[in-house]
C-alpha cells in the first residue's frame, strides 16, 4: 500500500474508494513574505497521508519551487485564489489570513466548515478569531502548538526560530567590516571577531552555533542556568552573573526577572558591549513586549563599525535604538531591526514550515481519519475556532506531574540491584576478610605441604600472574577466538591421557589405560577442533 | 628422550602458550598467535609422547587420529552463529577429560608417595575431578540452552542456595571418607562425589538465563582451565600447571569484562534467576509515557539515504535472525557512496564474548569499523542514524537515568544521541532483563517492526535499486 503510493500518487488516489480530501496551498499576499506552506518535497509526504494538494498558480516562486516541480510532485495547479480557496478541504498557509489584492479578506474566502492551518497569533488579532469562527471553520494556530515534547515535530516556532537565528549571523556578517575568523596572513595578523548572543533559546543557540561556524568567539548571556550546558556543546561561553535568580519561565520562554537583576544584567552588557564586535538579541518574553537589554547608552559604548541585531525588533526590540524593519547606522554602530529573517531563506523556511504542517496533519489522522481531538494536547493547543465557537485559548491543563522521587518508589527489597548495593557498601570490610583468609591460606600451605607441591605452587601462582597481564590486553574484539583458543590450548590435559598409557604395550588394558585412551580422545576432538575453528575465525577478520 | 629434554621441550611449549595468548592483542597478531599455539601443542604432546613411559603407540595413534578428524570435522561445518555451542561442547570435553585423567590417575596402583604428599595428592584427584565433573555437567546443560534443546529461561527451583549449599557439603562429607579410605577403596566415594558435582554444575547452570550466558560461558571457560591445573597438580607436571593458570585466569578476566559490562556482581551472575528478581522489581516502577512511533523499510531507507554518518549496533537479534550478511551488504553500499558506516559493540551483545565481531568478520565488515562501546559512545552525537538491530538492554536509557532501574548503572549504547534511532524489532516486548526501554518512545526513536533479517533484507533491495539509479535517489 505504503509503496504504491510512494511511486505513483495518482495511481493510489484512484485505488482509494472514499474521496481523498484536498488541502490548498495558496501564494502568500503579505508584502515580502517569501515563504510558502509547501514544498514539492513536503507535499509528496502530504500524499503519503492520502491528501490530493492544490496549489495556486507561483505560489512557491519566491521560494524557488516552480510550478514545474510542483506538478511533477503530482500537484494540481490552480489558475486563481479565489478557485483554490473555494476548492480546499484544507489550506495550508504561512502569513495570517488578511487582505487579498483581489479585494477580499482571506477569512471570507475560506469556504464554510472547511479548514485552516496558518500562523495566526490569536493575541494580537482577536478581530480575526471572531472572523474566522464565523465562518464556522476549523482553524489551528502554529503559533500556538503548545511546546511539549511530543509536538516538537509540529513546532513552527522552534523551526522558524532556528533559521532566524542563523540568518542573524548572516545579516551580521554582512554588516561587519572583517573577518568573523581570526586569521594570520603575510599582511598581518587578523583577530577574530566577538559575538555576543543575548537569549540562549532556539534562535540564540542557531546564532551561536553558526557564529561559532564562521569561526567567531562566541559568548552567550541566558537568565536561565539550564541552558549553560547547551551553549558550552555549541562552542560558546557562558557568561554567567554573581547573582542567585533562575529565569526559568514556562514553554521554553524566560520569565521577567527582578529590578535587581536586571540592573546587574543590564552593567554586563555594558562591560562586554565595549569588548565584543556583535551582539545578537533574542529575548523574548511571551505576550509582552521584548525586554529593554541594550540601552541607547550601551549601544554607544560600542566600537564604531561594530553591528547590533536585533531580532526581537518586531517585538518592540531588546534595544533602545532599534528602527523595526530598517538597518541604519547609529553613531558609527550598525542597528539590524529586519523582522523577516525566516523569509529571506525562504526556500529553507518553507521546507521545514511544510515539514511541522506535515507531522500536524499526521497527528490529525491524514486524510481518512482527518479530524479535531480535544484530548490530543497538541491540536488542542493550536485549535483557535471550531464549529462557530472560539476556542482559544485552550483550558489549562495540569502541568504533567514532575518524575517522583526515586525515594518514593517502593524499592524492591529482594532485587540483585540491592543485594549489589549492600556488598558495595562495604569492600572494605569484604576486602580485609579475604586478605585475612589469604593469609591464613598461604600461612597453612607453609606449614603441612611438602617441598614438591611447594614448587608447583609456585609455577601455578606465577602463571596465573602472567595469564592475568597478557589477558588484558587482548583486544575485545577477539574475546571469541581467545576463547576457542584457550579451549584448544586447555585440551593439554591430554598429556595426563598419555602417561597413563605407560607400561602396558603388551595389549593388557588396565582401567587406568581405558580411562586414559577416552580422556585423550575427547581432548584431541578438544585441541583440533579449537585451534582450527580459530584459524577460520582469524582468517575472516580483515581491514 | 631424557627426562630433561622433556622438561625443557616442555618449557618452549609454555613460552610458546605464552606468545599464542599474547598474539591476540590485535587482529595483526592473532593468526601467528594461534600458529604459537599449534606448535607449543605439538611439542608437548610430542615430547610426552616420545618421551619416557609411553609405549603404547598403537592405542595413541587409534585415538589421535580420529580425535583430529573429528575436531577438523567440527572446526570446518560450525557455523559463525553456532560458536557459542561449540565453544560450550569442547568446555564439556576438557571436563570430561579432566574427570578420566583423574579417576583413571587414582586408579593407578603405584603412585609411591606417603604421608603428607600422599594426603595432598589425594586432595588434588579429588579436587581436579570436582572441578571437571562440575565442567562438564555445566558445559552440557550451557550447550543445550544455546541449542535452545532446553527453554534458556532461569530455572528457579525452590531453596536452590540451599540445594548448592547441600551438594557442596555432601562433596566435602564423601571427600573425607574418600581420604581415609586405603588403596583404590574410595572409589565409590569418588564416583559418588562425581554424580554430586554433576548435579551441582547442571543445577548452576540450569539457574542461569540466556542473555547472562557470556558470563556463563566465560566462567566455565575459567573453569576448565582450572580443572587442567589441577590435574598438573596431581600428576606433578608443570606444563598442565601452567596452561591451567593460564586458561583458567583468563576465563576469569572474561568473567569479570562481562559482569562489568552488565555492572552485576560476578556472584548476582552465578546465583542466577536474574531475569525472574527483575521482572518483580521493574514492575513496580512506571512503564515509560507516550507511544512509539513505527516507520517502514522505505521511510528507512530514505534516512538512510540521506545520512552521512550510521551507526549500527548489532545484539543477539542479529545473530538469531542470521541477518549479518545483509548488513555487512548495507555496509558495503553505504560505505561505497562515501557514507561514514560504524559497528557499536556491546561487551555483552550476543551470546559469546565477542560473538558480534565474528559474526560480522565472517560476512567481511572490515574489524576496523567495528568499534568497542567505549569507543564510539562519544560519537553518537554527531551521528545522522542508529540502526538497532536486535538489541533492547544494552541500549536502554534507563540504565543510565532511572536508578530504580533493575539494570541501573550498567553502560550502555547511548544510542539515543544520534538524530535518528530505527529499532529493528520483534515488538515492543521488554528484553532480558525484562525492564521497558524508553528507547522506544523517544522522539527520535523510529520502531521497524518484524522479523530482522526480512527487514534488514528489504532495505537492502531498496538500496539496491535506489544505488543503481543515483539520480533517481536525489529527485525523489
Amino acid at each position: 500500500m505504503t509503496l504504491a503510493i510512494d511511486k505513483d500518487p495518482s495511481l493510489a488516489s484512484e485505488d482509494q474508494p472514499k474521496q481523498s480530501k484536498k488541502i490548498g496551498i495558496p501564494k502568500e499576499v503579505a508584502p515580502g513574505e517569501r515563504r510558502v506552506a509547501a514544498t514539492p518535497a513536503t507535499v509528496k509526504k502530504l500524499q503519503k497521508l492520502g491528501f490530493d494538494v492544490l496549489v495556486e498558480n507561483e505560489a512557491g516562486v519566491d521560494a524557488d519551487f516552480s510550478n514545474e516541480v510542483y506538478q511533477a510532485a503530482g500537484c494540481e495547479i490552480v489558475n486563481t485564489a479565489t478557485e483554490l480557496w473555494a476548492r480546499a478541504d484544507v489550506v495550508l498557509k504561512v502569513q495570517p489570513p488578511q487582505d487579498h489584492p483581489n479585494g477580499q479578506h482571506e477569512a471570507d474566502m475560506l469556504g464554510v466548515d472547511k479548514s485552516l492551518i496558518s500562523f495566526i497569533w490569536p493575541a494580537q488579532n482577536p478581530d480575526l478569531v471572531d472572523r474566522l469562527s464565523n465562518r464556522h471553520a476549523t482553524v489551528l494556530a502554529m503559533d500556538a502548538i503548545p511546546r511539549i515534547s511530543r509536538a516538537q515535530k509540529m513546532d513552527a516556532l522552534s523551526s522558524m526560530a532556528n533559521i532566524a537565528g542563523y540568518r542573524a549571523v548572516i545579516e551580521a556578517a554582512n554588516q561587519f567590516g572583517r573577518f568573523f575568523t581570526g586569521q594570520i596572513t603575510a599582511a598581518g595578523k587578523v583577530p577574530p571577531a566577538k559575538v555576543l548572543v543575548i537569549g540562549a533559546g532556539v534562535a540564540g543557540l542557531a546564532a551561536i552555533g553558526a557564529a561559532k561556524s564562521l569561526g567567531a568567539v562566541v559568548r552567550a548571556f541566558d537568565t536561565r542556568p539550564v541552558v549553560k550546558e547547551q551553549v558550552e556543546s555549541l562552542g560558546g561561553e557562558f557568561l554567567e552573573l554573581t547573582f542567585e535568580e533562575d529565569g526559568t519561565g514556562t514553554g521554553g520562554y524566560a520569565k521577567t526577572m527582578s529590578p535587581e537583576f536586571i540592573a546587574a544584567e543590564m552593567e554586563l552588557f555594558a562591560e562586554q558591549a565595549k569588548e565584543v564586535d556583535i551582539i545578537i538579541t533574542t529575548a523574548l518574553i511571551p505576550g509582552k513586549r521584548a525586554p529593554l537589554l541594550i540601552t541607547k547608552e550601551t549601544a554607544e559604548l560600542m566600537k564604531p563599525g561594530s553591528v547590533i541585531v536585533d531580532m526581537a525588533a518586531e517585538q518592540g526590540g531588546n534595544c533602545a535604538v532599534t528602527r523595526p524593519g530598517e538597518v541604519y547606522s547609529h553613531r558609527g554602530v550598525t542597528i539590524v531591526g529586519i523582522t523577516d529573517f525566516p523569509s529571506r531563506m525562504a526556500s529553507q523556511a518553507s521546507q521545514l514550515y511544510g515539514t511541522n504542517l506535515y507531522h500536524l496533519l499526521s497527528d490529525m489522522g491524514g486524510s481518512e481519519d482527518f479530524k479535531v481531538d480535544f484530548e490530543d494536547e497538541a491540536v488542542r493547543g493550536a485549535l483557535i475556532t471550531h464549529a462557530g465557537e472560539v476556542t482559544w485559548p485552550a483550558p489549562k491543563k495540569d502541568p504533567p506531574p514532575a518524575p517522583p522521587a526515586p525515594a518514593a518508589k517502593p524499592a524492591a527489597p529482594e532485587t540483585p540491584l540491592v543485594a549489589v548495593e549492600t556488598k558495595a557498601s562495604s569492600p572494605g570490610i569484604v576486602r580485609l576478610i579475604g586478605f585475612i583468609a589469604l593469609a591464613c591460606g598461604i600461612v597453612a600451605i607453609g606449614l603441612s605441604a611438602p617441598p614438591s607441591f611447594l614448587s608447583h605452587f609456585t609455577v601455578f601462582i606465577l602463571a596465573c600472574f602472567v595469564g592475568w597481564q597478557v589477558i588484558w590486553n587482548v583486544s575485545p574484539s577477539l574475546h571469541t577466538p581467545l576463547m576457542s583458543v584457550t579451549n584448544a590450548i586447555s585440551g593439554i590435559i591430554i598429556i595426563g591421557g598419555l602417561l597413563q598409557l605407560q607400561g602396558n604395550s603388551g595389549g593388557n588394558w588396565s582401567a587406568t589405560m581405558a580411562l586414559g585412551v577416552i580422556a585423550i580422545l575427547v581432548g584431541t576432538i578438544n585441541i583440533a577442533g579449537g585451534f582450527l575453528v580459530t584459524q577460520r575465525m582469524l582468517k575472516m577478520f580483515r581491514k | 628422550m631424557t627426562e630433561n629434554l622433556v622438561t625443557v621441550a616442555y618449557i618452549a611449549a609454555i613460552v610458546l602458550f605464552i606468545l599464542s595468548l599474547g598474539g591476540l592483542s590485535n587482529q595483526e597478531t592473532a593468526k601467528r598467535g594461534n600458529f604459537y599455539g599449534m606448535a607449543g601443542m605439538a611439542l608437548a604432546i610430542g615430547a610426552t609422547a616420545f618421551g619416557a613411559g609411553v609405549t603404547n603407540y598403537g592405542a595413541l595413534v587409534a585415538v589421535i587420529i580420529p580425535g583430529v578428524v573429528i575436531g577438523a570435522f567440527l572446526a570446518a561445518r560450525v557455523e559463525m552463529t553456532e560458536m557459542p555451542e561449540l565453544v560450550a561442547v569442547l568446555h564439556s570435553f576438557v571436563g570430561l577429560a579432566a574427570v578420566l585423567v583423574g579417576i583413571g590417575n587414582y586408579l593407578q596402583p603405584e603412585s609411591g608417595l606417603i604421608g603428607a604428599e600422599e594426603t595432598i595428592h589425594m586432595l588434588e584427584i579429588y579436587v581436579g575431578v570436582f572441578i571437571g565433573a562440575v565442567t562438564f555437567t555445566g558445559s552440557v546443560i550451557a550447550f543445550c540452552k544455546l541449542r535452545a534443546l532446553i527453554s534458556s529461561k532461569p530455572l528457579t527451583l525452590p531453596g536452590r542456595h540451599f540445594l548448592n549449599i547441600g551438594l557442596l557439603v555432601g562433596t566435602v562429607a564423601l571427600g573425607f571418607v574418600f581420604m581415609g579410605a586405603e588403596g583404590t577403596a574410595g572409589l565409590p566415594a569418588l564416583l559418588g562425589m562425581c554424580a554430586l558435582a554433576g548435579l551441582l554444575g547442571m543445577h548452576l547452570v540450569a539457574a542461569i538465563g540466556g542473555a547472562d550466558m557470556p558470563v556463563v560461558i566465560s566462567m566455565l571457560n575459567s573453569y576448565s582451565g582450572w580443572a587442567a591445573a589441577a590435574a598438573g597438580f596431581m600428576l606433578s607436571n608443570d606444563l598442565l600447571i601452567v596452561t591451567g593458570a593460564l586458561v583458567g585466569s583468563s576465563g576469569a578476566i572474561l568473567s569479570i569484562i562481562m559482569c562489568e559490562a552488565m555492572n552485576r556482581s560476578f556472584i548476582s551472575v552465578i546465583l542466577g534467576g536474574f531475569g525472574q528478581g527483575a521482572a518483580s522489581g521493574a514492575s513496580g516502577s512506571a512503564a515509560p509515557g507516550g507511544e512509539a512511533t513505527s516507520t517502514t523499510v522505505e521511510e528507512t531507507v530514505e534516512l538512510l539515504n540521506t545520512a552521512s554518518s550510521v551507526i549500527i549496533t548489532p545484539g543477539y537479534g542479529m545473530a538469531v535472525a542470521q541477518a549479518q550478511h545483509a548488513v555487512a551488504d548495507i555496509t558495503k553500499i553505504l560505505r561505497d557512496r562515501g557514507v561514514n558506516v560504524r559497528f557499536g559493540i556491546h561487551p555483552v551483545a550476543g551470546r559469546l564474548p565477542g560473538h558480534m565481531n565474528v559474526l560480522l568478520a565472517e560476512a567481511n565488515v572490515p574489524y576496523d569499523v567495528v568499534l568497542e562501546m567505549d569507543e564510539i559512545n562519544d560519537d553518537f552525537s554527531e551521528t545522522d542514524v542508529v540502526l538497532v538491530i536486535g538489541a533492547n538492554d544494552t541500549v536502554n536509557p534507563s540504565a543510565l537515568n532511572d536508578p530504580t532501574s533493575p539494570i541501573a548503572g550498567m553502560p550502555v549504547l547511548e544510542v539515543w544521541n544520534a538524530a535518528n534511532v530505527v529499532v529493528m524489532k520483534r515488538s515492543l516486548s521488554v528484553g532480558y532483563a525484562g525492564v521497558d526501554n524508553p528507547l522506544f518512545y523517544m522522539d527520535n526513536a523510529q520502531m521497524l517492526f518484524g522479523d530482522a533479517k526480512a527487514n534488514v533484507a528489504a532495505i537492502l533491495a531498496e538500496m539496491q535499486k535506489t544505488a543503481q539509479t543515483p539520480a533517481m535517489a536525489v529527485a525523489r
